[in-house]
């Protein structure tokens, strides 16, 4: 069973951090992962994705041409990326940022207001986070232990006083 | 009365220089400096590619042949493996101020802590006379067969007034070996720079203006009078910069 | 061993490195290496090591030059440009009979070319890392896990043969997260020159002196020496090569690939052996001595051979050669950073196996 799951925004939303948020869910989830990012020289502001795979064999190509699950946070990559969802798959869209609806009647999708959100909840800046939560609310892919984990392991040290945020908007997005 | 003999540090073979050339002296001198300080078993020596290439073969401390130029990244690497070392390099005016410029500059102005030898003979002397980036306004080279023409060649560097300006430098003196007095005063200019390096001062490079009879078309005479007209009012003689860096 | 936890490539190796002896790292800025200085310059530091950051590619490998020269086991890295920089070093180190360990984390060419993932060094490293007769030892990792375990063997065989060994990475490789273990009770101590009485580390006046030299003027002289090396790679070619098989043994079609290419090709196998495709891969990981036993034997019942690279087609050249026209061979690649698909490969499996029918 693999999963593949394509990350996708602007440079400057997190996309890399809840990438390798998603990679250790399936670390601690005993499960094969890989992170990979799209680099360019740009470092904020321009666009910016990431590929995770989690699986139970180990992982060939580390880089997510066709993801089973995509999450957009703007327009463009979700113009970009919509098109290479596999059949079956799931898209999660952040509705504050992209205004369009998707077509495809192939896949489900899955439209947060996760930027509204964070800003309603005193989360400034943590969108990508609530809308990762709903990825693992919808996927199944990881339980409370193993998020709690995560949470601790991928919050650097000297942001530990953001461990709580996080997990709230983890809460947030899971129960959309 | 000490006896007149071969420094220790200096091996036991016949020299490779030409007649009236003066790095067999400065040879000697470095070598004396070495055997007085008594470190021979603890100094490790880089060696160029140009005239003294071959100088691994004449120092007896533990010595290393760089590629051309770069003597002073290759002694950075040396020292910064063995701090408590001491570490020479020996190097002419075509590999410390042409083709190794960038490593000399950065070896200063890190305040390296070595010791550079630098033999300035205005003249590339192992490849039979080109124009060096220290050959005179007016020199006659074999790539200079005019003259040197500062308007199509430009100026000479000079470069201990050049480093002396770093703030990495420890020690830049700029002396000569053309009659008993001067050859005393370059051997303190070299045991200065290795006394700076054993008290961990940075860098230090010495200046030797050397003769290159054989390429000058002169005899070692005329070679001695030339550097002494011609060299030294070009290239001052004296300290440009001694003090302690750290 | 330790928990297993997420770190880049190129992390893991600067981290492996360390805990293999390295004592000093020499390097200079440029993408998509820079991670392996980043995390050094923050290490080095900590562990008594040296971190420093050249003026030049050519300062930093003639800093490896006089560091391996004293018998310190040291390292640079670079990605392709900067490796050119580092050619003349590397002859020098090679022709000095130095050990040291330097890292190609690969990116587009030629010229200033891209900062994407490339492996069109493969040519430059294996037949001509700067002028001269000379080999250097290549390894090509293909997984994070890897970039760690092929230091440390890169650091032991340099040692043992006394010559330089590259890393030959790429920038998908260095860049990605993978979950790599280390062995946390393993005492990190970095290398001193014990057990290489040639160094240069002052003779102490309890022997000769030393000389580390490439300099030979008389030709009888340096044929002598370049033959004594050149008896050295023999050995080296007998007992060192390295290579993985997946799949292969019952495969129609053996897809050659090494690095980050092999995980693409083992990503097309799977591919093809769903659609009913018997295919295989063939992953050397030296490449230079290059497995030509091993790929022999994964393609004993193979009809065909394709190699996949990120380049024009380097690599073929020594498929060839070492399958020697026995079946035939054919290529596919992306070059300039572009990174081929699983389903390109695919492709181009299925228009081989169609073409037998």
């Amino acid at each position: 069973m693999t999963n593949d799951i394509l990350l996708a925004g602007f440079g400057g939303q997190g996309i890399l951090f809840i990438g390798k948020m998603l990679a250790y869910l399936g670390l601690y989830g005993e499960k094969q992962v890989s992170w990979l990012p799209s680099y360019g020289p740009e470092m904020r502001g321009g666009t910016c994705n990431c590929s995770v795979c989690v699986s139970d064999d180990p992982i060939g190509s580390p880089l997510v041409l066709e993801p089973d699950n995509l999450l957009v946070m703007n327009t463009p990559s979700y113009d970009k990326f919509i098109g290479s969802v596999k059949s079956g798959g799931n898209c999660f869209i952040d509705s504050t940022l992209i205004e369009a609806v998707c077509d495809r009647a192939d896949i489900s999708c899955f439209y947060v207001p996760a930027t509204r959100l964070a800003n309603e909840n005193d989360l400034h800046g943590m969108a990508n986070v609530i809308l990762l939560g709903k990825m693992i609310k919808e996927t199944g892919m990881a339980d409370e232990a193993v998020i709690e984990k995560t949470v601790k392991k991928v919050v650097p040290p000297k942001k530990a006083h953001l461990i709580d945020a996080n997990l709230k908007a983890l809460k947030i997005g899971m129960s959309q | 009365m000490p006896e007149f003999k071969r420094p220790h540090a200096l091996c036991d073979v016949p020299l490779h220089y030409c007649p009236g050339c003066t790095h067999g002296i400065i040879h000697r001198l470095v070598a004396e400096v070495i055997d007085e300080m008594g470190i021979e078993g603890d100094t490790i020596g880089v060696c160029p590619v140009g005239c003294s290439v071959m100088a691994y073969d004449y120092f007896n401390c533990d010595m290393l042949e760089a590629s051309h130029g770069r003597s002073p990244a290759v002694a950075t690497g040396v020292k910064r493996a063995n701090p408590d070392k001491f570490v020479f390099t020996y190097q002419g005016d075509g590999d410390l101020a042409a083709i190794g410029t960038a490593e000399t500059v950065h070896a200063a102005t890190r305040g390296e802590n070595i010791t550079v030898i630098f033999v300035n003979n205005t003249t590339y002397g192992m490849t039979g006379g080109q124009m060096a980036p220290t050959t005179l306004p007016g020199q006659i080279t074999q790539t200079t067969p005019y003259g040197r023409n500062t308007s199509v060649e430009g100026f000479p560097v000079k470069m201990c007034e050049m480093l002396s300006q770093l703030d990495g430098v420890a020690l830049a003196e700029r002396v000569t070996v053309i009659d008993p007095k001067s050859v005393m005063t370059a051997k303190k200019a070299i045991r200065k720079g290795f006394e700076f390096q054993k008290n961990k001062q940075g860098f230090s490079i010495i200046e030797v203006l050397s003769t290159c009879p054989t390429n000058w078309g002169k005899t070692p005479i005329e070679a001695l009078q030339r550097l002494k007209d011609e060299m030294i009012p070009y290239y001052p003689l004296g300290v440009y910069k001694e003090g302690a860096v750290r | 061993m330790s928990e297993l936890t997420l770190m880049k490539g190129n992390e893991a190796l600067a981290e492996a490195a360390i805990r293999a002896g390295c004592k000093c790292f020499f390097g200079y800025p440029i993408t998509p290496q820079t991670e392996i200085s980043a995390y050094l310059s923050k290490r080095m530091p900590k562990v008594g090591g040296v971190f420093l950051q050249a003026e030049s590619e050519v300062a930093a490998i003639n800093m490896v030059y006089g560091c391996a020269g004293s018998g310190i086991r040291c390292m640079t890295s670079s990605s392709s440009p900067g490796i050119s920089l580092k050619t003349e070093g590397i002859s020098y180190i090679a022709g000095a009979d130095l050990p040291c360990v330097i890292i190609n984390v690969q990116r587009g060419g030629p010229g200033l070319g891209g900062i994407q993932p490339s492996q069109a060094d493969y040519w430059q490293v294996t037949r001509a890392l700067g002028h001269g007769d000379f080999h250097v030892l290549v390894f090509a990792p293909s997984t994070v896990q890897e970039m760690a375990d092929t230091v440390t063997k890169a650091f032991d065989l340099a040692d043992k043969y006394r010559m330089p060994a590259v890393i030959l990475a790429d920038g998908l490789l260095g860049q990605m997260m993978e979950p790599v273990a280390f062995d946390e009770n393993a005492e990190i101590k970095l290398s001193d020159a014990s057990n290489k009485p040639w160094a240069a580390t002052g003779h102490g006046n309890k022997r000769k002196h030393n000389i580390i030299n490439s300099l030979y003027l008389q030709a009888a002289e340096l044929e002598e020496k370049v033959r004594a090396r050149f008896e050295r790679y023999e050995q080296v070619k007998a007992n060192e090569t390295m290579a993985e098989c997946y799949k292969t043994e019952d495969a129609d079609i053996v897809v050659a690939a090494y690095g980050s290419t092999a995980r693409l090709a083992k990503s097309a196998v799977e591919l093809a052996r769903k659609e009913g495709i018997k295919a295989g891969v063939f992953r050397p990981i030296t490449l230079w001595p290059y497995p030509v036993k091993e790929i022999n034997e994964a393609c004993k019942n193979a009809k065909k051979a394709l190699t996949v690279e990120m380049s024009m087609g380097q690599m073929v050249d020594d498929v060839k050669l070492a399958l020697n026209c026995r079946i035939p061979v054919e290529f596919f690649g992306r070059t300039g950073g572009v990174i081929p698909g699983p389903a390109e490969i695919l492709n181009k499996i299925k228009e081989m196996i169609g073409g037998d029918k």
